[in-house]
């Protein structure tokens, strides 16, 4: 579990359509989710994972939402290693140079 | 205020949202039926091509260099029959400040809002769009939010979109992000209400516009370097603004005999609103997901008249393979020293294929590339395939089965562009224009725009009209 303090950069969340409430004409797994939000802003109180609380976006919008994380990373990254991209790479230089070999 | 925010009432308020969000009356143009006037919005609504120039030069954007691909050109003609290989030329659009083409559409439509008085821009994007926004806001110290469509219903964000999150927050925008689904223009609408921004749709006349200078430069710089024009120009289709733009722009060079070329990448069989489907696509944007419906049908948008109109410009469609694009993105990155992003190089690796039936002393330029990063690159993104089940493999590119499988080409010589028909894409939309509208017949004016609509003919279209049971008054 983590605590906001006011003024922490923190992540909040929200369903803005509950199942019920969702366009017709969407594909049978969409229509079984809510569709759910999620922004960044400045805490505006103290509040911990979980809670309702509320935030001031970077635009200055004021809103509230469950409180998800305090501080968010960035997750994306390289990923795992491909060994699949190098034996391309192998080839393509193969295909293209001859295969000489580099002394 | 007490306004009704329900989804109902925000979607019935939409056209009075739009008029205030966007400051276009898109009644003049119209004509009360199919038809509306799109050289007139162009000309009315949008801007000169040499407002543009001045516009995007004072934000540095455009004049992005041309690069021939020599090695990539010499691989081509070791697959081709002999004597065959159309040199290979790429426009460096990664060099533009937010690293895609999509500055020169965001730099005009931030101009504008800035001109017309509005202190913040709003954009619906998940592509390089919103970094483009973003941060041509960032110059104009206008406040910006961008809407993504990005998250699974279990949060589990698409690595490429994840990227542009970063970007967009780099360039100091608020980011909302959202799961699967078409009512993101709901959310997108109570934004624009709520903060009375501009809406920087993709889709304006300034946005389309602003890609003008694309194939002017383009066409241009080719002159002066090889002292003719360009044979054929490709360009990733998705939305259809970069071939609108870029096709517009060709034409006010004089370039006459240039073929415009679009390509994307093949995503059939996946729904593009299944929460399920969304992290089993190895591809956001250029595939045919997004290439598809917007030709047959532009006016999806979120403007009541797209100014991205791709089938009055195309005239070749082709599609490529997930699996064959990566690969390309590795050769260039091998053999030519420039590690793009995958999905701006859907274009270069239709034309590897199309080079291949060309002659030597024939040219094509890819008139794009996107910058490459963390979830924006061949490693994340088939590491990301890997994780949701996707199987990774070698063999021939016609076996791949997108959600399924990403299949590698054994040889670069297996590498395909398959010709979309793009009559079968005309006579849609003509059904479209039809059906959307609810006539079983139409007037003089009509046939003529569907005729330009379609760049097709007065016989062509008939032939469709008759089919449908549809007569002309």
């Amino acid at each position: 579990m983590e605590i906001a303090k006011i003024g922490d950069w923190v992540q909040i969340h929200q369903i803005v359509l509950k199942t019920e409430e969702r366009a017709a004409h969407l594909p049978d797994d969409t229509k079984k989710v809510p569709l759910e939000l999620w922004v960044k802003g400045f805490a505006l109180h103290e509040g911990k994972t979980g809670d309702e609380i509320e935030i001031e976006t970077i635009t200055g919008r004021k809103i509230k939402g469950e409180l998800v994380r305090v501080n968010p990373r960035y997750i994306h990254d390289f990923g795992d290693y491909v060994p699949e991209l190098t034996k391309i790479d192998m080839q393509l230089k193969e295909v293209l140079f001859g295969g000489e070999k580099n002394e | 205020m007490n306004r009704d925010m329900s989804y109902s009432a925000v979607m019935g308020r939409k056209n009075e949202i739009m008029k205030k969000a966007i400051g276009i009356d898109y009644n003049v143009f119209e004509s009360g039926d199919i038809a509306f006037d799109y050289e007139r919005m162009m000309r009315e609504a949008g801007y000169s091509l040499e407002e543009i120039q001045r516009i995007q030069g004072d934000t540095g954007v455009g004049n992005t260099p041309i690069l021939e691909l020599k090695n990539l050109t010499a691989l081509a003609r070791k697959c081709a029959p002999e004597g065959k290989g159309a040199r290979i030329f790429i426009k460096d659009e990664a060099a533009n400040p937010s690293g895609s083409f999509k500055a020169r559409r965001a730099a005009t439509a931030v101009y504008h809002a800035k001109r017309m008085g509005y202190k913040g821009v709003i954009a619906a994007t998940s592509g390089n769009y919103g970094a483009a926004v973003a941060s041509q806001a960032a110059m104009a110290g206008l406040k910006c939010i961008i809407v993504q469509e990005c998250y699974d219903s279990k949060m589990i964000g698409q690595p490429e979109i994840l990227e542009k999150l970063r970007a967009c927050e780099a360039y100091g925008a608020e980011v909302v992000q959202l799961t699967v689904g078409p009512e993101l223009f709901y959310t997108f609408l109570s934004l624009l209400e709520e903060t009375g921004y501009f809406n920087a749709s993709l889709y304006t006349p300034f946005g389309i516009a602003g890609v003008e200078t694309l194939g002017y430069e383009l066409v241009m710089q080719f002159r002066e370097r090889l002292g003719k024009d360009p044979d054929k120009v490709l360009i990733t289709h998705a939305g259809g603004g970069n071939v609108t733009g870029t096709a517009r722009g060709i034409i006010k060079t004089g370039a006459e005999n240039v073929e415009v070329v679009g390509a994307s990448v093949d995503l059939s069989g996946l729904h593009m609103a299944s929460d399920k489907d969304f992290n089993k696509k190895s591809f956001t944007t250029g595939h045919t997901g997004f290439g598809i419906p917007f030709a047959t049908w532009p006016d999806r948008a979120d403007v009541p008249r797209n100014a991205a109109r791709p089938l009055r410009y195309l005239d070749r469609y082709l599609i490529v393979k997930q699996g064959e694009v990566f690969y390309i993105t590795e050769a260039l990155s091998i053999l030519e020293g420039l590690e793009r992003g995958p999905a701006g190089n859907t274009s270069l690796t239709a034309a590897f294929a199309l080079a291949q039936e060309m002659d030597q002393d024939q040219t094509i330029v890819v008139q794009e590339t996107e910058y490459t990063g963390a979830g924006k690159s061949p490693m994340p993104q088939i590491s990301f395939a890997k994780q949701n089940g996707i199987d990774v493999l070698f063999g021939d590119p016609d076996t791949e089965i997108p959600g399924k499988n990403i299949v590698f080409p054994e040889h670069p010589s297996m590498i395909k562009a398959r010709e979309f028909d793009i009559d079968k894409a005309r006579t849609s939309y003509i059904r479209n224009a039809i059906t959307n509208y609810g006539k079983n017949e139409i007037n003089r004016n009509d046939l003529d725009f569907l005729i330009k609509d379609t760049k097709s003919n007065q016989n062509y279209v008939l032939s469709v009209l008759s089919e449908i049971g549809v007569n002309i008054k």
